[in-house]
């Protein structure tokens, strides 16, 4: 991983654009090896095919979601163990403009590092009163808020000694399916960050950054939980930007 | 007492204030093993409104580079409605708000929007209605757009279907006629039964060359 950063650096010094993404092809991530395509992605330009089927995108509301999906530490009778944590931030397009009224899906592990997932065997408690999904739509601002526990870091089978740091798995939708976006965001301080290969695989550290929340003590509720900052900008063109000509 | 946060955030502009510069993008990162109880929903792949006469079944197979099944990706399929309509409609997702239990779609309304884990044999159904092409654009083939999602992708995958029995269309497709016959035939389903269709996906090109490698698309 060490050296791939390096190249990575090499490159950037060398004048190449950094990445923003992920290569699909990223060694150190084990199971990237044989599930990435080795042909380059044919390219379909959004201005010269304003109406590709893609630049628009399914719609969500109020019917896909009831309220207490947003607060995973109320799905069950019980209260779930662990640090109570509020999530929060806007989805932005490139733009800057707010992402309004769209889906933002998470799931996470539970407060000792265990999915509420059958294949999940690590040796860790699972919590009755803590699934790890939650839903909710973006508001006018393009803000999602979430309230849950933090994840606790797992071990898997990737390499000697592979922990994954805390992290929560967001699936968002934009205005257009170009915009779809899965990622995983992070906690700041995490001492697992370097170790990771998935977070690795963003070879830029600025672009790594960005995988990382941010404390925010104003989030914070006295006595209730603590607060955690994390915005987000969806990639892909959107048919709006067409229609308004940008 | 200010804010203490660590990094600048984007967010501290006013909603709707034009940019100096485009915004970075979040990185995508790997939606993982252990999304089943997150994403997935009954009715995921029953786009097609309940007993609908024209429905149509897509399955298939998504397969890696060494040959094997994927049993741990996650596909999602939209399209354009009966009438080449691109809108869709909210109520794919649907929950009780009762129970809260995941109840799926109402069964009577067409969203366009269809979400499908792969089996543990690495296969998917879809049962929807026929692809049309968006009412703007007569000149393309009828087709459904799909982003592929897998442990081990690092950043899902974009492809589509199409469909045999659109021969004429097809040769016509803008995708479909700048791609060589072998590449463009990956993006073709195959009728294998009245009302019913295959369609695979490959992650990679087998060593062997048994399997072709998918066309996978980057929308710039």
């Amino acid at each position: 991983m060490a050296a791939l950063h390096a190249a990575a650096e090499r490159d950037r010094d060398g004048g190449a654009p950094a990445p923003e993404h992920p290569a699909r092809n990223y060694p150190p991530y084990r199971s990237s090896t044989s599930r990435h395509p080795h042909r380059p992605l044919v390219e379909i330009d959004h201005r010269a095919d304003p109406e590709a089927v893609e630049l628009s995108g399914p719609a969500f509301g109020v019917t896909d979601l009831t309220d207490l999906d947003a607060d995973l530490t109320r799905q069950h009778p019980g209260e779930p163990l662990g640090e109570r944590l509020t999530v929060t931030g806007r989805v932005l397009d490139r733009g800057g403009r707010p992402v309004r009224g769209q889906l933002v899906e998470i799931w996470q592990a539970n407060a000792s590092g265990r999915y509420a997932h059958r294949r999940d065997q690590h040796p860790a408690p699972l919590d009755p009163n803590f699934t790890g999904a939650g839903r909710c739509l973006t508001d006018d601002e393009g803000r999602y808020a979430f309230t849950t526990v933090k994840p606790g870091a797992y071990p898997w089978r990737n390499h000697d000694n592979a922990w994954r740091p805390a992290h929560i798995h967001f699936s968002l939708f934009g205005t257009a399916f170009t915009q779809r976006l899965i990622t995983q965001m992070y906690f700041p301080g995490d001492p697992l960050l370097p170790y990771d290969p998935i977070l690795g695989s963003v070879t830029d550290p600025a672009a790594r950054a960005r995988l990382v929340a941010a404390y925010d003590h104003q989030l914070t509720c006295p006595e209730r939980s603590l607060g955690y900052r994390w915005d987000i900008v969806l990639d892909g063109p959107s048919a709006t930007w067409t229609e308004e000509g940008r | 007492m200010p804010r203490a946060t660590t990094r600048p955030q984007p967010a501290g502009r006013e909603p709707g204030a034009a940019p100096a510069a485009p915004l970075a993008p979040t990185p995508s990162q790997t939606i993982g093993p252990f999304f089943g109880y997150a994403l997935p929903l009954p009715g995921g792949g029953q786009i097609a409104p309940a007993g609908h006469p024209d429905t149509v079944t897509v399955h298939g197979l998504v397969r890696d580079g060494t040959g094997a099944p994927v049993p741990d990706a996650l596909l999602e399929f939209w399209q354009a409605g009966p009438d080449g309509s691109l809108t869709g409609a909210p109520g794919s997702l649907r929950r009780d708000p009762v129970t809260g239990a995941a109840i799926g779609r109402n069964g009577v309304d067409f969203t366009g929007f269809g979400r499908v884990p792969t089996d543990a044999d690495g296969r998917y159904v879809l049962h929807t209605l026929p692809a049309t092409a968006p009412a703007g654009r007569p000149d393309a083939a009828p087709h459904l757009a799909v982003c592929v999602f897998a442990r081990g992708l690092l950043h899902h995958l974009a492809t589509r279907v199409y469909f045999p029995e659109h021969a004429t269309a097809n040769a016509a497709d803008p995708l479909l006629a700048r791609l060589p016959t072998e590449r463009a035939r990956t993006l073709l389903a195959r009728a294998d039964g009245p009302g019913r269709y295959r369609f695979d996906v490959q992650l990679q090109q087998t060593a062997d060359g048994t399997h072709e490698e998918t066309v996978f698309l980057a929308f710039r």
